[in-house]
């Protein structure tokens, strides 16, 4: 398993393309934290990279790499090799490298101009967010064989959890708005794995708006360590579930 | 000439000569302060050595100087008044003033001063009080340099750190007071200030200011209250250089203004506030040279305000700079420094060529609609955001700052 997980991510690093997405975000942070006078707003700025940027290059590239790779899958098939290990390995290949080029593009600039808890936050759900976006084309790749329809798929779910879930849950707030339904939302934020990062990073942030009235109900929740680490686990839930579902069809799938 | 200064020189003396000094003490004349108040004429002097006092209701009806040396402790086991000051011109100094009783209708303080005039009340340590200073009915008095401490955890079960009522021309400076329910509470209390004072964890309020025209309270720090602090039913209060700091919660504010009118609030600090200022039905204020920095609302200016100016402040770091209730504007804004406005500055006079709408659309929705908090930051809502800067539509456009400056001030 670790001699195709070393292959992979050697492929995956002569492949140029993820060495111009760690100079992309690397040179994208250093210049963000220089030019703002105040480390709080280049987190800001950061912020919104790593909720719109990471998950879109890592959901499309790795569809596509897989989709590539579907010739060296047939060629590892052919040897006495398990499939649900061709399967791990390749997903460890991936996320192995996306997290490599997102530790040195935006992880050493945070930890160099921003070593605070915000900071450290930030870095833990970037690796989380990466790694959840890796789990989803793993799932839409497998979905069909067409190639396109399965970048489409694998694009298409990252406009409705980046873009699309938010407007939905504004529309459903003020359709509601005379219910009771704080903790509900609190709820629905598990649904989506951008909407629970983004909370877990603005309970740090922002954290004298969350005191208030306002932020009350979310405070109560994800501040407390049992909040912070079941937002965790069901970050983990997004890694996991995805993945597994596609392993299970790679493993009945008739390639 | 020669006569007048001798007859001058004859009386000073005299008072030397006859103001006496009591003695109490382990090894002293005296071994109680009643024993001791009891013989004292007016003018006297009563010094109080080293040691544990439980004398009850210790009243003084008399002009002296009450001064204890290596602070002496006055306990009132958890049942009486310690000190009742009834006469004029009275001092206190070097005391540690602890356990007084507990009654919500007699309000026993550490320290109570009863309609009264010229009374100094400096350098005590007052511990475990239910009032620690109380003060009703009084002129000209001074409370200095106390260091006031209690251990209140419910509102009703504790008193105010330092209890103004009905009084004149007080000073209170340089006190330290926590724990209590109120750190300073003055009602109808006019012409005083209040000044260097530190307020800390107080259960309710820093300072709690009711129906008290014409006072000031410069310099003083509020930190970490319950609620902050409260300023209300007054008229012509100046608040300058003041520090508001860390007052989180649901219903906290560094500065909760209502019904004010006429005042000036000057060269204050407001940092890391849940909303570093509220106004309720606040008219004629000026706000000029603060620094918000790192609350969740800079200022929270309610439809009900009219004529107040917000001018030259810095607003740095915090998550919703100004947030309003409904869409009438009476209020303006002008020279202040936004650090999220981007606006550009051609003709170099350092001043912004585009005016600022400080109110964001999503400090609207939040207003309206609480739980949409959940939705802060989130890309949707920049989007919004920027489309609403640009074309006002739901937030009212005269809330505007016509000249915001391109670089902080300097403050």
């Amino acid at each position: 398993m670790n001699r195709i997980i070393k292959f992979i991510v050697l492929d995956i690093l002569k492949n140029k393309i993820v060495l111009v997405y760690t100079a992309i975000l690397s040179i994208l942070s250093w210049s963000v934290f220089s030019l703002e006078d105040n480390s709080t707003k280049g987190l800001l700025t950061l912020l919104n990279v790593i909720l719109l940027t990471v998950p879109l290059i890592s959901v499309v590239f790795s569809t596509i790499y897989i989709y590539n790779s579907s010739e060296f899958i047939e060629l590892l098939l052919s040897q006495p090799i398990k499939r649900s290990k061709i399967w791990w390995s390749l997903f460890f290949g991936l996320t192995l490298s996306l997290l490599l080029s997102f530790f040195i593009g935006t992880g050493i600039p945070i930890l160099f101009y921003a070593p605070s808890d915000v900071g450290i936050m930030m870095l833990l759900v970037g690796f989380f967010i990466t790694t959840v976006f890796v789990a989803i084309a793993f799932l839409s790749s497998i979905l069909t064989r067409d190639k396109a329809k399965g970048i489409g798929i694998a694009i298409m779910l990252w406009l409705f959890f980046a873009l699309l879930f938010d407007g939905i849950v504004l529309f459903l707030l003020f359709q509601l708005s005379d219910y009771p339904i704080e903790k509900m939302m609190v709820g629905i934020t598990a649904f989506n794995p951008i909407d629970l990062a983004r909370i877990l990073i603005l309970l740090h942030l922002d954290v004298s708006a969350m005191m208030g009235y306002t932020g009350a109900i979310f405070k109560d929740f994800f501040g407390t360590s049992i909040g912070i680490f079941i937002a965790f686990i069901i970050l983990f839930l997004w890694i996991i579930v995805p993945f597994l579902v596609s392993l299970i069809k790679f493993n009945r799938k008739d390639l | 000439m020669k006569s007048k200064l001798f007859i001058l020189l004859f009386c000073s003396a005299s008072f030397f000569v006859f103001a006496k000094k009591y003695e109490v003490g382990v090894n002293r004349s005296f071994k109680t302060i009643k024993a001791a108040l009891a013989q004292i004429q007016n003018g006297d002097s009563v010094l109080v050595y080293e040691g544990l006092y439980k004398e009850g209701n210790i009243v003084l009806d008399k002009e002296v100087k009450l001064i204890g040396i290596n602070f002496p402790v006055l306990d009132g086991q958890k049942k009486y008044e310690v000190l009742s000051i009834k006469a004029a011109n009275v001092l206190v100094c070097g005391f540690k003033v602890q356990h007084s009783g507990y009654a919500t209708l007699e309000d026993p303080g550490g320290i109570k001063v009863y309609n009264t005039r010229n009374v100094v009340i400096r350098d005590n340590i007052l511990d475990d009080n239910f009032f620690a200073i109380y003060l009703q009915y009084c002129s000209n008095c001074i409370i200095k340099n106390n260091r006031i401490k209690a251990y209140g955890i419910e509102e009703q079960q504790i008193g105010n750190g330092i209890h103004c009522w009905k009084s004149d021309s007080l000073q209170i400076i340089g006190n330290t007071i926590s724990g209590h329910r109120d750190g300073i509470y003055f009602e109808f209390v006019t012409n005083s200030i209040i000044w260097r004072n530190i307020s800390a964890t107080n259960i309710r309020y820093g300072l709690h200011f009711m129906f008290s025209n014409n006072d000031s309270y410069i310099s003083n720090v509020f930190k970490n209250n319950g609620a902050g602090v409260a300023v209300m039913f007054t008229n012509k209060v100046k608040m300058f250089n003041n520090t508001f700091t860390e007052n989180w919660g649901d219903a906290a504010y560094g500065l909760f203004l209502k019904e004010i009118s006429d005042s000036y609030i000057f060269g204050n600090k407001f940092l890391k506030n849940t909303e570093a200022i509220h106004m309720e039905g606040t008219s004629r204020i000026k706000v000029e040279k603060n620094v918000f920095e790192a609350n969740g609302w800079g200022m929270k200016i309610q439809a009900s305000c009219m004529e107040n100016e917000i001018v030259s402040n810095n607003f740095v770091g915090n998550t919703f700079d100004i947030s309003t209730n409904g869409s009438l504007v009476l209020n303006t804004f002008n020279g202040n420094y936004w650090d999220k406005y981007e606006g550009y500055d051609l003709d170099k006079n350092k001043i912004g060529d585009v005016p600022y709408h400080p109110l964001s659309l999503f400090s609207v929705i939040v207003e309206k609609n609480p739980p949409a908090m959940l939705l802060f930051r989130s890309f949707m809502v920049t989007l919004l955001d920027k489309s609403e800067k640009i074309m006002p539509s739901l937030t009212p456009d005269n809330f505007i700052d016509n000249t915001p400056l391109m670089h902080s001030l300097k403050l």
